[in-house]
């Protein structure tokens, strides 16, 4: 109501809370400085740090290497963009495939369990490599041979595992009543997972899942080890002209700037969700 | 001097005002009951005092103490405050008896075997001796909200808050949380609860409070607020939940 004017104490304790707040900034502001001088005092004090310095933070030798870095990141953007469209289709996918119920489903069943414990307990790299050189080395007519879709490939199936596993805990997470209600309803077990399980089950997994492409982002670096000219092989070429290790800096700064939208994505979204405890007033 | 003193206590949620400075008072050892539709504001009210929403004026005194006010430790003034919830709230995970001993050892620092046997003594008297070792979900819903009234109890709490706590039960198994709210009552145990529970207000009830608009718009005895009511919006109220 508009006729609601704050009494003298009321104002008293809003002025008494934002002084709080401005306390907090303040302390906030000063444990933050104090930190990173301490930090910057300890590392510039030791006595092997100029030479660090000139081998990983030489700023034109940066600046020189970041074009050529940065044509090698415009590549792992577009292997994780197409990957995680790949991803999200084949663990979902693997992830209806585990929670089908019937008889006849069983192998399926089976089939998507044995993959998601196969590829999730393979390190990454080894499927890359047996991907990335096994495959060309079977010299079959028709298959390509370029690392880079190999790389990729590998890792699709990697990930799709991780993906699947969310995609299921998500599904299982739905509480039974909901399929009740849907069958109860005349929808058939595909439309009950259509319109009510999946869309209740993806908004549930959605900061997981991009907490997985987050992590997508950054090995999508490790398709170097095939020698595509990605962020991380430019800068190592880089590198080896003169053993100045600054481009790996700059290739390592391009990943932080390419994840930290992501991640603010993520948080966002589980904000908007209430995932960080909703409706719980001051407690 | 009253034990819980409310004096024109607001709290707007957006636009919307469900407390419009309401005032109140709770002598120790009196019951007061508050009555009225969904949304008039009973359940903030009791939010209110445990400090688990904060007021957006007005002051609220426990035992002549301020706890509006910023600067108290909210949390020591809620462990002198129990509270029981329309949903129970207890805790999945903890069996019974550290449901109820979570609090003692936790928060007031008493001795694991100490906290026990006065866990154990509690849930004596609510009648649930046997089921220390069980977990929440393998109780019944009436079984579930003693345990919760244990677990509220066992600090031995000044003011006892109680919302709707029969709201989500059974109607035969409303009887024996009422029988044990008596109880308290009789031990002289202070109590603000709201219910839609007219029989029980009448029985239990010092006062009973008609919430209407934010306001305390009728409050009394309840030989007085639920027999004769002189406020027509009472009257209606009391009116439609009879029929």
């Amino acid at each position: 109501m508009s006729t609601w004017t704050p009494s003298e104490l009321q104002r008293e304790r809003i002025a008494y809370r934002r002084a709080r707040a401005r306390r907090s900034t303040l302390i906030a502001v000063v444990s933050s400085v104090v930190l990173i001088a301490l930090v910057a005092v300890g590392i510039g004090s030791t006595p092997g740090w100029p030479r660090v310095r000139a081998t990983f933070f030489d700023f034109h030798r940066g600046w020189e290497a970041l074009p050529i870095v940065a044509q090698g990141l415009w590549l792992n953007i577009r292997v994780m963009l197409i990957c995680a469209v790949l991803i999200v289709i084949f663990g979902m996918t693997l992830a209806i495939m585990r929670t089908l119920r019937g008889p006849i489903f069983f192998p399926l069943r089976v089939f998507a369990a044995a993959y998601t414990d196969v590829f999730r307990g393979l390190p990454l790299l080894l499927v890359i490599f047996l991907l990335g050189f096994g495959v060309p080395a079977l010299q079959l007519r028709g298959l390509p041979n370029q690392a880079v879709i190999w790389g990729g490939a590998a890792l699709v199936l990697t990930y799709s595992s991780y993906v699947a596993e969310v995609f299921r805990a998500g599904i299982e997470s739905v509480h039974p009543s909901q399929r009740a209600a849907a069958r109860s309803l005349g929808l058939t077990y595909r439309q009950t997972l259509r319109f009510v399980v999946l869309p209740q089950a993806v908004r549930r997994v959605l900061p997981p899942l991009l907490n997985d492409f987050v992590s997508l982002q950054k090995d999508s670096g490790l398709i170097a080890v095939l020698g595509v000219i990605d962020a991380i092989r430019a800068a190592q070429l880089e590198t080896a002209e003169d053993f100045n290790f600054t481009p790996y800096v700059v290739a390592g700064l391009l990943f932080v700037a390419l994840t930290i939208p992501l991640t603010r994505l993520t948080d966002y979204v589980a904000r908007r969700q209430g995932w960080y405890g909703g409706g719980g007033g001051p407690v | 001097m009253s034990l819980l003193s409310l004096r024109g206590v607001r709290k707007v949620y957006g636009e919307n005002v469900v407390l419009d400075g309401f005032d109140l008072d709770v002598d120790a050892g009196e019951c007061v009951v508050l009555i009225g539709a969904s949304g008039s504001g009973k359940s903030t009210l009791l939010r209110c005092v445990n400090l688990l929403e904060t007021v957006d004026d007005g002051v609220v005194e426990l035992a002549g103490v301020d706890i509006t006010d910023p600067r108290v430790d909210a949390d020591k003034v809620r462990s002198g405050i129990g509270i029981v919830f329309q949903s129970y709230n207890l805790f999945p995970h903890l069996s019974v008896l550290d449901n109820i001993t979570l609090a003692p050892i936790r928060v007031h620092g008493v001795r694991r075997d100490v906290a026990r046997g006065r866990a154990l003594e509690m849930l004596e008297r609510v009648g649930l001796a046997d089921k220390a070792t069980a977990k929440p979900d393998e109780l019944s819903g009436g079984q579930q909200q003693r345990a919760a009234i244990a677990r509220a109890m066992v600090n031995s709490p000044q003011l006892m808050l109680l919302d709707e706590v029969t709201s989500a039960l059974d109607p035969e198994l409303v009887g024996e949380v009422l029988d044990l709210l008596r109880e308290l009552k009789s031990e002289g145990m202070t109590m603000l609860l709201c219910t839609h529970e007219m029989a029980f207000a009448r029985d239990v009830a010092d006062r009973v409070c008609f919430l209407h608009q934010g306001r305390p718009l009728e409050v009394g005895p309840p030989a007085q607020v639920l027999d004769a009511p002189h406020e027509p919006r009472t009257q209606e109220f009391l009116r439609r939940i009879r029929t």
